[in-house]
């Protein structure tokens, strides 16, 4: 098998330290998105009493998926014996250690008493998916960190398999976590069903690999190394592959829900009559976020890179929809609790909740991105993680 | 060999800031001095006072949880006494204003108290301007008596510890 | 940290426990050495060293039929109480707690009314206890959900988790306007206790009963729902009663008549 060069990025030019500047200057506003919310208190928020878990849930939850997703090219290397994703893994695995970073600052920055997360760390019932993410999120840390090691350390390079094997199962078990802390939940007619678990690992596989071809692009583009097609071309058939699946599992999803009676009206909601949710969900989640990235890259526009990113970009920001509708759209439709009768009360049982987001919540939630990508560009400077080129000649040695 | 000189320099170090730190008088003209004010009610805390400022938030934490949890609902070493007994006579409450009992200590020892973001600081039944309820009137004539006193840096270095 | 005790250590039977607390009654009223604790019903007083048990379980029967359309009264008790804001009084009306609420309901079909107030209804088996990652919201021996505000982190999964809305996040600073019985504060959650400090007192009643009753409703009724001989059980005896949202079967604490 022939050697790769892997070689840290310069990372001394105007362009970089731009970079860095505005990816520091939103982790900056986040900062001080929390510190608003966190003096003043969720009153700040668009957040309230009927949609509890608003945009930095949004923001948060996508980047935990994404994260675990983005865990994906290294998992085809090094799991499935996949020699051509070798020089593509510890991109990877740096990727998927950041967004998580950056989705969890989010998740504990947006608590109610974020001060008391140490009670988090002490307290546990065992009874609850969150505790059991708490573990999930903590062990993926470690094993992602190992498993990274194992990349760059050649004196450990023998136990990089059985660590990314580790990784591998341990970020399935993570999304089942996630997808099930609302799966997990009686009360809301669109959460409590197991769908939830392997739908939301199909959508980290689609977000996570959608975020790392787009870095990946970047980062060659930037500093002016080779990125061949032959990588280009075969992750962009992986692509089609998650979206298509992603499409298929919201189909049976609702599907499901509308052949049983008791979901019509909250199908209905979604579907047809929920305005924003409504258009969110058509044009966000199923045209921006299924339809035109399988379009793109189906038809002979999916040969050209700038094509292939902007479908990218379409999927990613299509998952941000499909959250923005799982969670928020969710919460939006009343509880049922006397099936048949319409409800009225102060605490306005019986109606659709409007929700707008406030500043402070896209700033936290953007400064959670910002700090993932931070991360990243911190990480290609200081770490050997880039193939010095990944032009198609290098890339057809590794396969044979 | 290296190694070994610069762990004995980091031993020589913290043993002699330990020991300068026990022989060391307080600095004077420091951050102000802990006004105490002797409670308006009863004559003495409900364990010894030294006790007291070395270990009130362990009796209060264990009160709490069996109060919370379990429902034992004891008076002994139930943070509503402590206020009941503490409040100011003249902010009415424990954590008011500055000088008020629980905040004079732990501003000087700038510990954060968690308290009373949910806790009321005042006593039941009582107004700001009323630091005596129906139930400690009869307390009034002692206010007059009480003075505030300054803690003496002696005692406070004491706590510290 | 703090682990519970088996309650069946240290509680003697449910008469057995009766009968002590009778005879430990007697002597503190004779004697004089508890002032302040006034066992107003023998059967569910307790002294205040001893835990709850779980030989009583809390419970309320709502009569709907009873219930007056247009009256307020339990959740203006309910707010006296416990000091939180009406909501009609808040600058916040969506973000304003509400323990307590008057729901009407109507059948599109019939056009037949229903009035009752919903709350906490303090499931054996409850959701919320379920997914608080820190155990912060918790089920006490006799039947009560609390939330300890000491762990709450304010995560909001409770909230999620609840399928009769019980719940409300405290969304902004209070300023030392809480009751000192009442301890409740900025991001943390808070739900209806069944007036846990007035049970604790011995007074067997809570704020809402008490109101609707004064008001002659009488559509609030509450007591030892493990107890046979008290008011409630022979009531729920007679009574058809449902629970709502029972397909969850959550096993509720109140039960409601004329639903």
């Amino acid at each position: 098998m022939a050697s790769i060069t892997f070689r840290e990025v310069e990372g001394s030019s105007l362009k970089y330290w731009l970079l860095f500047g505005g990816l520091g200057l939103f982790v900056l506003f986040g900062a001080l998105a929390w510190n608003h919310m966190h003096h003043y208190g969720h009153v700040v928020t668009g957040m309230d009493n009927q949609i509890v878990w608003g945009l930095p849930h949004v923001f948060a939850v996508f980047l935990i998926v994404a994260a675990s997703g983005a865990l994906n090219v290294a998992s085809i290397a090094s799991v499935f014996n996949k020699p051509m994703y070798k020089p593509l893994a510890p991109l990877s695995a740096i990727l998927s250690l950041a967004l998580m970073l950056g989705g969890l600052l989010v998740l504990v920055l947006d608590l109610g008493r974020s001060d008391r997360l140490i009670v988090a760390m002490t307290h546990f019932n065992f009874k609850s998916m969150f505790t059991w993410n708490v573990f999930l999120y903590s062990g993926f840390f470690g094993l992602v960190g190992v498993y990274l090691w194992t990349m760059l350390d050649r004196n450990v390079k023998t136990y990089s398999k059985a660590a990314g094997t580790a990784a591998f199962i341990w970020r399935l078990v993570l999304t089942t976590g996630t997808g099930s802390l609302f799966g997990f939940l009686i009360a809301r007619e669109l959460y409590g069903t197991a769908m939830l678990a392997p739908m939301f690992i199909i959508m980290s596989f689609a977000y996570g690999l959608a975020i790392y071809l787009m870095v990946l692009a970047a980062a060659y583009a930037w500093t002016g190394r080779t990125l061949g097609d032959a990588v280009m071309m075969r992750l962009k058939t992986l692509l089609v592959v998650f979206v298509a699946a992603v499409l298929y599992f919201v189909v049976v999803h609702h599907m499901t829900n509308l052949y049983f009676t008791k979901y019509h009206a909250v199908e209905a909601f979604i579907l047809r009559d929920g305005g924003m949710f409504t258009t969110l969900f058509w044009v966000g989640q199923i045209v921006i976020g299924c339809v035109a990235p399988l379009v793109i890259l189906l038809s002979g526009l999916g040969k050209q890179r700038m094509w292939i990113m902007i479908a990218c970009a379409l999927v990613v920001l299509g998952g941000v929809a499909q959250m923005y509708v799982t969670i928020i759209g969710a919460q939006a439709y009343p509880l049922d609790m006397f099936p048949g009768l319409i409800e009225k009360s102060s605490f306005f049982d019986g109606e659709v909740h409007s929700y707008t987001p406030s500043v402070p919540e896209l700033f936290l939630g953007l400064g959670g991105v910002a700090i993932a990508l931070l991360v990243t560009v911190f990480a290609i400077k200081v770490l050997r993680l880039l193939p010095a080129s990944l032009d198609d000649a290098t890339v057809a040695k590794l396969e044979h | 060999m290296k190694r070994i000189l610069a762990l004995g320099a980091v031993v020589l170090t913290t043993a002699a800031l330990a020991w300068a730190g026990a022989d060391a008088p307080p600095k004077a003209g420091g951050a102000p001095k802990p006004a105490i004010t002797k409670a308006v009610k009863g004559e003495q805390c409900v364990e010894d006072t030294d006790y007291m400022r070395r270990n009130h938030m362990k009796v209060l934490d264990h009160h709490r949880d069996q109060a919370v949890i379990e429902g034992i609902r004891t008076k002994k070493h139930s943070l509503k006494e402590c206020i009941n007994c503490h409040a100011s006579e003249t902010t009415g409450s424990v954590a008011a204003a500055k000088d008020d009992f629980c905040v004079s200590c732990h501003s000087y020892a700038a510990v954060k108290i968690d308290c009373f973001d949910c806790h009321s600081t005042k006593p039941q039944g009582s107004a700001a301007m009323h630091p005596l309820n129906a139930e400690t009137a009869h307390y009034k004539h002692k206010l007059a008596a009480q003075a505030t006193s300054r803690v003496s840096a002696e005692e406070m270095a004491g706590v510290a510890q | 940290m703090n682990e519970l005790k088996p309650m069946s250590e240290d509680v003697p039977a449910s008469h057995e426990r009766r009968r002590f607390i009778g005879a430990a009654a007697a002597t503190a009223a004779g004697l004089a050495i508890a002032p302040g604790v006034i066992l107003v019903e023998v059967a569910h007083g307790r002294s205040e060293d001893q835990a709850a048990s779980s030989a009583v379980r809390w419970g309320m029967l709502v009569d709907a039929t009873k219930c007056a359309t247009g009256c307020n009264d339990c959740v203006t008790a309910c707010s006296t109480e416990n000091g939180w804001t009406p909501v009609g009084e808040s600058a916040h009306p969506k973000q304003a707690p509400q323990w307590i609420r008057k729901l009407e309901l109507q059948d599109p079909l019939t056009q037949m009314e229903t009035n009752l107030p919903m709350m906490c209804q303090h499931c054996a088996e409850p959701p919320c206890v379920d997914v608080c990652p820190t155990g912060a919201s918790f089920k006490r021996a006799d039947g009560i959900v609390l939330v300890n505000r000491h762990t709450c982190i304010g995560c909001r999964y409770c909230m999620m988790a609840c399928p009769y809305k019980a719940r409300s996040l405290v969304h902004e600073s209070l300023n030392d306007t809480q009751k000192a019985d009442v301890p409740r504060g900025i991001g943390c959650v808070e739900s209806c206790t069944f007036c846990v400090q007035k049970v604790d007192r011995g007074d067997g009643n809570t704020a809402c009963a008490e109101a609707c009753t004064a008001a002659g409703h009488n559509a609030l009724l509450f007591g030892d729902m493990n107890d046979p001989e008290s008011e409630i059980s022979r009531r729920l005896r007679e009574l058809p009663t449902k629970q709502v949202r029972a397909d969850l079967n959550l096993n509720l604490g109140v039960r409601y008549h004329g639903i």
